[in-house]
C-alpha cells in the first residue's frame, strides 16, 4: 500500500537549488478595509488582514463565509466595493490579474487539458516572455520539485489527482510568484493522498521559506497542520485571526471554538478571577477553575471550552474540574473511543484511547480535566 | 414497457431477426437509392443506351463545369472561413464576456438555422440592394446618383448571405465546447501572466478545435450545397454546381448534363459528409478528453 501511493504521488523532493526556485521577492499580502458585493448582497465584508512575508496564512470557515472571495480578491478576479489590497509595497486594487505576479492554485487542479505536464509548467514562463533557455532550465526544475520529473511528457488525463495537483504546483512556483494562493488545494484528493501531500506542502514551506502563502481551506486539520496564523471566516467576515496554537487553545468566541477543532462548550456563569490568569466559575452545582485568557470580567457568564482528548476517566482520588453524567452513546473508531455523556442537561464528548471495557450506555461516569486546558469563552463576541 | 417491446424482435431466431432491417431498407430504397439510381443511369447515357462514360468526360471537361466547381468551391471555402472566424469570435462573445441578454442573443442567433435560406438573401437585398437602405441613405448623404455600395450581386454577396445564414452551424457547437472550459483554467492562466489574446489562442482555441473542426465541416457541406441563397442572389457569372443542374434539368432540359453534374455534386458532397464523420469521431472518441 505503501508502495502504490509513492508511485501515485511521488515524494516532492528539495532541490538543492531552492533559492532559485523560490519566491522571486518576499511579499506580504495586506488586506484594509475590503468590501465586495454582487449587486446588493456583501459576501465580503471590511476585511483587514496583514499576511507577513514568509509567512502561510489560513482562511478557514464554512462554504459561503467569504474566504475563497478573499482570495479571488487578491488575484484579481473580483473587484472590492471598498478598501485595497496591497502586494508588498504596491497597491494591486485595480491591477488586472496577469499583471499582479501571483502564484494560484486551485481545488480542481484546472491543468491545461491539451498540454503536457511540462507545457502546463512552462506556460507562466511563456506568457511572461521568458528566454527560451530560462524555460528549458526552469521546468524540470519545478518538476523535479514536486517530484514530478518524471512525468513531464504525459499529459494531464494520465495523471492521477495527487499528480495532477503536483504539476499544478510547479506551474504556479515556476513563474516565482511573490504570493501563492491555495485554494482547497487539496479538497479533490482522496483522504490519505491527501494526508499525504499535506506533509508535503509544509516540506515544500520549509524548502521555500520566503514564499508568502494564502491557504483557503474548510478542513481545520489542514490549517492547523500548515498555517503560522489562522483567520476563521463566517458570513463574509473574519471572526477570529490568530496564530494556529493560540487560537485553538484559546478561542475568542463559539462559532472558533467550535469550526476550529471539536469542542464542549458548557454554559457558566459567576466567573471570578483568580491568580496566573484563571478564574473560578460556576457550571449548575460545579465549581470549575479555567484559564481566562480573554481578561472575561468578574460576575459574568460565559462559556466553558474544554476539547474531548483533554477530558479523563476520573479515577477514584481524582480532584480538581469534575463533572458526572450518565453516557448517552460510545463510538468505537480503531484509535479512538467517543463517549457521549449527558452532564446537566447538556452534551459532552470524551475521546480518548481505545478501553477494553468501555462504560454502557445509561451508566454513571465522572470526568475530570486539567484547569489549565480549560478556557472561558465569551458568548458574543465576534472578534477576539 | 418500452424496453420490452423493443426486445420482442431479438427473441425469434437469427433469421426472423434479419427480416426487420428490410422495411427501413425498402423506404430508403424507394425514397433514396432508386432516384440516385435514375440520376446515375441518366448519367451514364440515359433509357435503352450502353451505359458509357462518354458524357462525364465531355461534361467533366467542358469551361461550364470547371467555372461552376471552381464558383461552389471558392465560395463553400470562403463562405466556411467567414462562419469559422464570425462564429469563433461571436462565440467567445457571448461565453467569455459576462453580459446581460448574452443568452438571448445566443438563441436569436440560433434562429436562424430554422429559417429558409433565402430570406436572408431577401433581406439583403433590403439592406445593401441597389435600393436598399444603405444605398439610399450613402446615396442622399453624397449626393451621388448611382448607388456606392454594389457587392449584393457579386460573388461577395453570395458568401456574405451565406455566412449569415451557416454562422449559427459553427456557433452551436463553439458555445457547447466552451461550456466544458472549466472557468478556473481561464482564470489560473491569467494569474500566470497570460493576457487576454493569449488566454484565447492557447487555452480556448485547443478546446475549441473539434468544434471548430466539426461546425466548419459541416459549413461546408450545407454551402456546397446551397442553392437558395445563390439562385436568389441572382449574381451576374456566378454559377455554382447546383445551380448549374438546375440550369440544365429545368432551363435547358438537358438531363444527361444535369445528372452527371448531379453525380459529381453527390460525390462531393458523400465526401465532405464522410469528413465530418471521420472528424466527430476522431475528436468524439479516441481523441475525447485531449483537446
Amino acid at each position: 500500500m505503501r508502495g502504490e501511493l509513492a508511485q501515485a504521488v511521488p515524494a516532492m523532493a528539495a532541490p538543492a537549488a531552492h533559492a532559485r526556485t523560490g519566491a522571486e521577492a518576499s511579499s506580504g499580502i495586506r488586506f484594509e478595509d475590503v468590501t465586495v458585493a454582487y449587486d446588493d448582497v456583501v459576501v465580503l465584508e471590511s476585511l483587514t488582514l496583514s499576511v507577513k512575508p514568509g509567512e502561510i496564512v489560513a482562511l478557514i470557515g464554512p462554504s459561503g463565509s467569504g474566504k475563497t472571495t478573499a482570495l479571488r480578491a487578491v488575484a484579481g478576479f473580483v473587484r472590492p466595493r471598498r478598501g485595497t489590497i496591497s502586494i508588498g509595497a504596491r497597491d494591486v486594487t485595480n491591477v488586472a490579474p496577469y499583471a499582479r505576479n501571483i502564484g494560484m492554485v486551485v481545488q480542481n487542479y484546472a491543468l491545461f487539458p491539451h498540454m503536457r505536464a511540462e507545457e502546463n509548467v512552462a506556460f507562466g514562463l511563456r506568457a511572461r516572455g521568458a528566454p527560451a533557455d530560462v524555460v528549458r532550465e526552469r521546468v524540470p526544475e519545478c518538476l523535479r520539485m514536486v517530484g514530478m520529473a518524471g512525468y513531464a511528457k504525459r499529459y494531464p488525463r494520465e495523471l492521477s489527482g495527487g499528480q495532477q495537483q503536483r504539476v499544478a504546483i510547479a506551474r504556479a512556483l515556476a513563474i516565482k510568484p511573490q504570493v501563492l494562493l491555495l485554494d482547497e488545494p487539496l479538497s479533490a484528493l482522496d483522504a490519505q493522498i491527501r494526508r499525504s501531500m499535506l506533509d508535503e506542502l509544509a516540506g515544500l514551506h520549509r524548502e521555500l521559506p520566503s514564499l508568502t502563502v494564502l491557504y483557503v481551506t474548510h478542513d481545520q486539520t489542514e490549517a492547523l497542520t500548515l498555517a503560522d496564523h489562522i483567520g476563521i471566516m463566517r458570513d463574509g467576515k473574519l471572526v477570529a485571526f490568530g496564530d494556529a496554537q493560540s487560537l485553538y487553545r484559546y478561542p475568542p468566541n463559539r462559532f472558533s471554538a467550535e469550526f476550529l477543532g471539536r469542542a464542549n462548550l458548557l454554559p457558566v456563569c459567576e466567573v471570578a478571577s483568580t491568580t496566573g490568569g484563571m478564574a473560578r466559575v460556576r457550571f449548575g452545582p460545579d465549581a470549575l477553575i479555567a484559564r481566562n485568557h480573554h481578561g472575561l470580567p468578574d460576575g459574568g457568564e460565559c462559556l466553558l471550552c474544554v476539547r474531548p482528548h483533554e477530558l479523563r476517566l476520573s479515577p477514584a482520588d481524582a480532584i480538581g474540574n469534575m463533572l458526572s453524567g450518565i453516557v448517552r452513546g460510545v463510538q468505537w473508531q480503531g484509535d479512538m473511543q467517543n463517549v457521549e455523556l449527558d452532564v446537566g442537561g447538556h452534551v459532552l464528548r470524551l475521546a480518548c484511547a481505545p478501553m477494553h471495557a468501555p462504560p454502557h450506555p445509561g451508566a454513571a461516569l465522572t470526568v475530570h480535566f486539567s484547569a489549565s486546558e480549560a478556557t472561558l469563552v465569551p458568548e458574543q463576541s465576534l472578534r477576539g | 414497457m418500452a424496453d420490452l417491446a423493443l426486445a420482442l424482435p431479438g427473441q425469434g431466431s437469427s433469421g426472423s431477426r434479419s427480416m426487420w432491417v428490410l422495411p427501413p431498407l425498402l423506404i430508403l430504397a424507394a425514397l433514396f437509392f432508386f432516384p440516385l439510381a435514375l440520376i446515375v443511369r441518366q448519367a451514364l447515357g440515359g433509357d435503352g443506351a450502353v451505359p458509357s462514360l462518354h458524357h462525364f468526360f465531355e461534361v467533366l471537361g467542358s469551361r461550364m463545369f470547371i467555372d461552376g466547381l471552381r464558383n461552389t468551391l471558392v465560395i463553400a471555402l470562403t463562405a466556411t472561413a467567414g462562419c469559422l472566424a464570425l462564429g469563433f469570435v461571436l462565440s467567445v462573445f457571448i461565453a467569455f464576456t459576462p453580459f446581460p441578454g448574452a443568452s438571448i442573443i445566443a438563441r436569436l442567433i440560433d434562429t436562424f438555422i430554422a429559417l429558409p435560406t433565402f430570406l436572408v438573401a431577401l433581406s439583403f437585398t433590403f439592406i445593401y440592394g441597389s435600393a436598399g437602405m444603405l444605398n439610399e441613405s450613402l446615396m442622399a448623404l453624397m449626393h451621388r446618383d448611382l448607388p456606392p455600395v454594389d457587392f449584393l450581386y457579386s460573388q461577395w454577396g453570395v458568401i456574405l448571405s451565406e455566412i449569415t445564414v451557416y454562422t449559427p452551424f459553427v456557433l452551436r457547437p463553439l458555445l457547447a465546447a466552451f461550456s466544458l472550459i472549466e472557468p478556473a483554467q481561464l482564470e489560473v492562466a491569467s494569474s500566470l501572466g497570460a493576457r487576454p489574446l493569449r488566454i484565447v489562442s492557447r487555452i480556448i482555441l485547443p478546446a475549441a478545435l473539434p468544434a471548430l473542426v466539426a461546425g466548419g465541416s459541416l459549413c461546408l457541406l450545407l454551402t456546397v450545397n446551397e442553392f437558395g441563397i445563390v439562385l436568389f442572389i441572382g449574381a451576374k457569372d456566378v454559377i455554382t454546381l447546383p445551380l448549374l443542374i438546375y440550369d440544365k434539368a429545368i432551363q435547358q432540359f438537358d438531363y444527361t448534363t444535369a445528372c452527371v453534374i448531379a453525380v459529381v455534386n453527390v460525390a462531393l458532397s458523400l465526401a465532405l459528409y464522410s469528413l465530418y464523420r471521420f472528424v466527430v469521431a476522431y475528436f468524439g472518441g479516441r481523441r475525447a478528453g485531449l483537446v
